[in-house]
C-alpha cells in the first residue's frame, strides 16, 4: 500500500519540530501528503494544528527537521521559497484579502505579479475561479464592503486562481456564523469532489468524518493518530483521541 | 492707528509690492512642494529599509548590512530631527565651501534650501513611514507571502498603499510645516515670502501691515492645502458603496452589506 503510493508522495514532513523561545510547539511530527489527499487535521486548540500548516508553508521557519516537496528540501539553503509558496497554497482563519484592492484585483494580483501574466488572461482566470465560488457578482467590491463568508469564498479563489498543488486551509471556518460556514464548507466539498489536494485544520468535525479522505488528530504538539476518518471517529484506539472526540459529541 | 488706517495701509502695500508678495508666495509654496515629496520618498525608502524582515537564520553578511543600514538611518534622523532646521541652513550652506576650501560651492541659494528642508522632512517621514508599515496588519503580508509575492512585491503592491493611506494626514502635516517652516531659509537669503516682508519693511517702515499681509498671506495658503488634502484623502477611500457585476435582476444579494451613501444618510436625517 506504501510502495504504491510513494510515487506521488507531494509532502514528507519528517521530525519536524518547533519552538517559540523556550514552548516546544511541535514535537517530531512524521507526516506526508500524497496527490489528491484530503487530510483533516483535529484536536483542541494550542495543539499545534496551525503552527504545523504554518511551517509547511514556511510562515513559520521549523526549529529543526525537514520538509520535502516533490523530493527537494524546502528548508535548504538557496530554495525559492516565494515559487514554492505560489504552489501551495493557503487559505487564513481571518481571510487576510488585500484591504486596498477590489474582490477581482486581490484573485488576479499573484497571477500578475507571480505568475507574470497579462492582463486579460489573469482577468479571465480570476472571474473564473470568483464565479465557481459564486463571487462572480462581487468583483467590483472592496473587501470592507462584504460579509465574512463572503471574504473567505474570495480567499479560497484568490489561492485556487494560482492553481496550486495542494492547497492549506487554517481553520476557514473559525471565525463565521453558521450561516456563513454552510457556504465555505459547500465550496471546499465542491472543491474535495474536483480532486484538489487539500489540508484542511478545523473544528468542524462532521466536515472532517464525512468529507476528507485522512484524518489526524493532535495533541501537546504530537500526532496521536492518523488514519481513515471512519476509523478515527468510530474506532479510536488512543484514550486521547476518545477523549477529545467525547468532549465534542458530547454537547 | 485705527483700523481703516490698516486696511488703507494694507492697499496701499499690496499695489505697490502686489507682485513681490505673490512672488514670495511662489518661492514659498513651489519650495514646500518639491521638498515635501522629495522628503516623502526619502522617508519611504527609509522606512522600507528598516523594516525589512530579518531572521536569526539569515546569511551573517545580509545581517551586517542590515544592521549597518539600520544604524546609518538611525543616525539620519536623530540628527536631522534634532537640530533646529535654520541652524542646519547655515551649517550646510557655510559648510560645504569651508570644508572644500572654496572649491566647491552652492551652484545656487535654491539649491541649498531645497537639501536642507528635503532632507529635513525626510527625517521625519522616515519613521512615520516606519509607523505607517508597523500599523498594518501582519495578515496582510502573510497573504502576499501564502501567494508568492516576495518582499519586494508584498510592499509595492499590498503595504506601501495602505500605509500611504494611513499617514496621509502625516504627511499633510509635513506639508503645512513645509509651508510655515521655509521662511527660515532667509537666513541664508532664500527669498521666499517671509524675506519679502523683510524687503517690503526695509522700503516702507510698515511693519505691522506687513505683517498682517503675511498672517492672511500664510493662512490662505495652509487652508488651501488642508482642503485639497482632505479632498485626496476622500479620493483614494473610493466609494463607500459598489455596483453587482450581474445583469440577471433577480441576483440573490443576501448577506451583502450595502453601506449607505453618506449624502443619502444627510438626507434622510433632514427628512426626520
Amino acid at each position: 500500500m506504501d510502495q504504491k503510493k510513494t510515487g506521488d508522495v507531494l509532502l514528507q514532513v519528517s521530525h519536524l519540530s518547533k519552538s517559540f523561545g523556550n514552548n516546544l510547539v511541535l514535537k517530531d511530527i512524521d507526516f506526508s501528503v500524497s496527490k489528491g489527499d484530503v487530510t483533516s487535521v483535529i484536536g483542541s486548540s494550542g495543539s499545534g494544528k496551525s503552527t504545523l500548516l504554518r511551517c509547511i508553508n514556511l510562515l513559520e521557519v521549523p526549529t529543526s527537521g525537514q520538509i520535502l516537496f516533490h523530493g527537494s528540501s524546502i528548508t535548504a539553503r538557496g530554495y525559492n521559497v516565494p515559487a514554492y509558496r505560489a504552489k501551495v497554497g493557503m487559505v487564513f482563519q481571518s481571510f487576510n484579502l488585500f484591504a486596498n484592492m477590489t474582490v477581482l484585483e486581490n484573485c488576479m494580483i499573484g497571477l500578475r505579479k507571480v505568475m507574470r501574466q497579462d492582463k486579460a488572461t489573469a482577468e479571465e482566470t480570476a472571474r473564473m475561479y470568483l464565479d465557481k465560488v459564486g463571487m462572480a457578482p462581487y468583483i467590483n467590491a472592496k473587501p470592507r464592503q462584504i460579509s465574512g463568508g463572503q471574504k473567505q469564498r474570495v480567499a479560497i479563489a484568490r489561492a485556487l486562481a494560482m492553481e496550486p498543488e495542494v492547497l492549506l486551509f487554517d481553520e476557514p471556518t473559525s471565525a463565521l456564523d453558521p450561516q456563513m460556514v454552510g457556504e465555505v464548507l459547500d465550496v471546499m466539498k465542491a472543491l474535495v469532489k474536483e480532486g484538489l489536494t487539500m489540508i484542511v485544520v478545523t473544528h468542524e468535525m462532521a466536515f472532517a468524518r464525512d468529507v476528507s479522505s485522512r484524518t489526524v488528530f493532535m495533541k501537546d504538539g504530537i500526532i496521536w493518530e492518523d488514519g481513515a476518518p471512519s476509523q478515527i471517529f468510530g474506532h479510536p484506539q488512543k484514550t486521547e483521541t476518545q477523549e477529545f472526540l467525547s468532549r465534542f459529541f458530547d454537547r | 492707528m485705527s483700523f481703516a488706517q490698516l486696511v488703507s495701509d494694507i492697499i496701499k502695500l499690496w499695489n505697490n509690492y502686489g507682485m513681490i508678495y505673490l512672488g514670495g508666495m511662489w518661492k514659498t509654496v513651489s519650495l514646500a512642494v518639491i521638498c515635501t515629496l522629495v522628503g516623502c520618498l526619502i522617508g519611504f525608502l527609509c522606512g522600507v529599509l528598516q523594516t525589512i524582515p530579518c531572521a536569526k537564520t539569515d546569511h551573517v553578511i545580509k545581517r551586517t548590512l542590515l544592521s549597518v543600514l539600520r544604524a546609518v538611518i538611525r543616525a539620519y534622523v536623530e540628527v536631522f530631527r534634532g537640530t533646529p532646521m535654520i541652524l542646519q541652513a547655515v551649517f550646510v550652506y557655510y559648510g560645504l565651501p569651508y570644508f572644500t576650501n572654496n572649491a566647491v560651492q552652492w551652484s545656487s541659494v535654491w539649491m541649498a534650501a531645497f537639501t536642507v528642508v528635503a532632507i529635513n522632512t525626510g527625517a521625519y517621514m522616515a519613521e512615520t513611514v516606519r509607523g505607517g508599515i508597523l500599523s498594518i496588519d501582519p495578515g496582510q503580508t502573510e497573504g502576499a507571502k501564502a501567494i508568492g509575492m516576495t518582499h519586494v512585491q508584498t510592499m509595492v503592491n499590498v503595504i506601501l498603499p495602505q500605509a500611504l493611506r494611513s499617514i496621509l494626514p502625516q504627511i499633510g502635516n509635513n506639508f503645512i510645516i513645509n509651508l510655515k517652516d521655509t521662511s527660515v531659509m532667509f537666513i541664508i537669503g532664500y527669498s521666499e515670502f517671509f524675506a519679502t516682508h523683510k524687503a517690503v519693511v526695509g522700503a516702507t517702515f510698515l511693519y505691522f501691515p506687513s505683517a498682517t499681509v503675511e498672517m492672511i498671506g500664510y493662512l490662505f495658503m495652509t487652508l488651501v492645502s488642508s482642503f485639497l488634502l482632505r479632498w485626496w484623502e476622500k479620493k483614494i477611500d473610493g466609494s463607500d458603496s459598489f455596483d453587482l457585476a450581474t445583469k440577471d435582476t433577480l441576483a440573490h444579494t443576501s448577506g451583502m452589506v450595502r453601506y449607505r451613501h453618506k449624502h443619502a444618510a444627510r438626507l434622510e436625517e433632514r427628512g426626520r
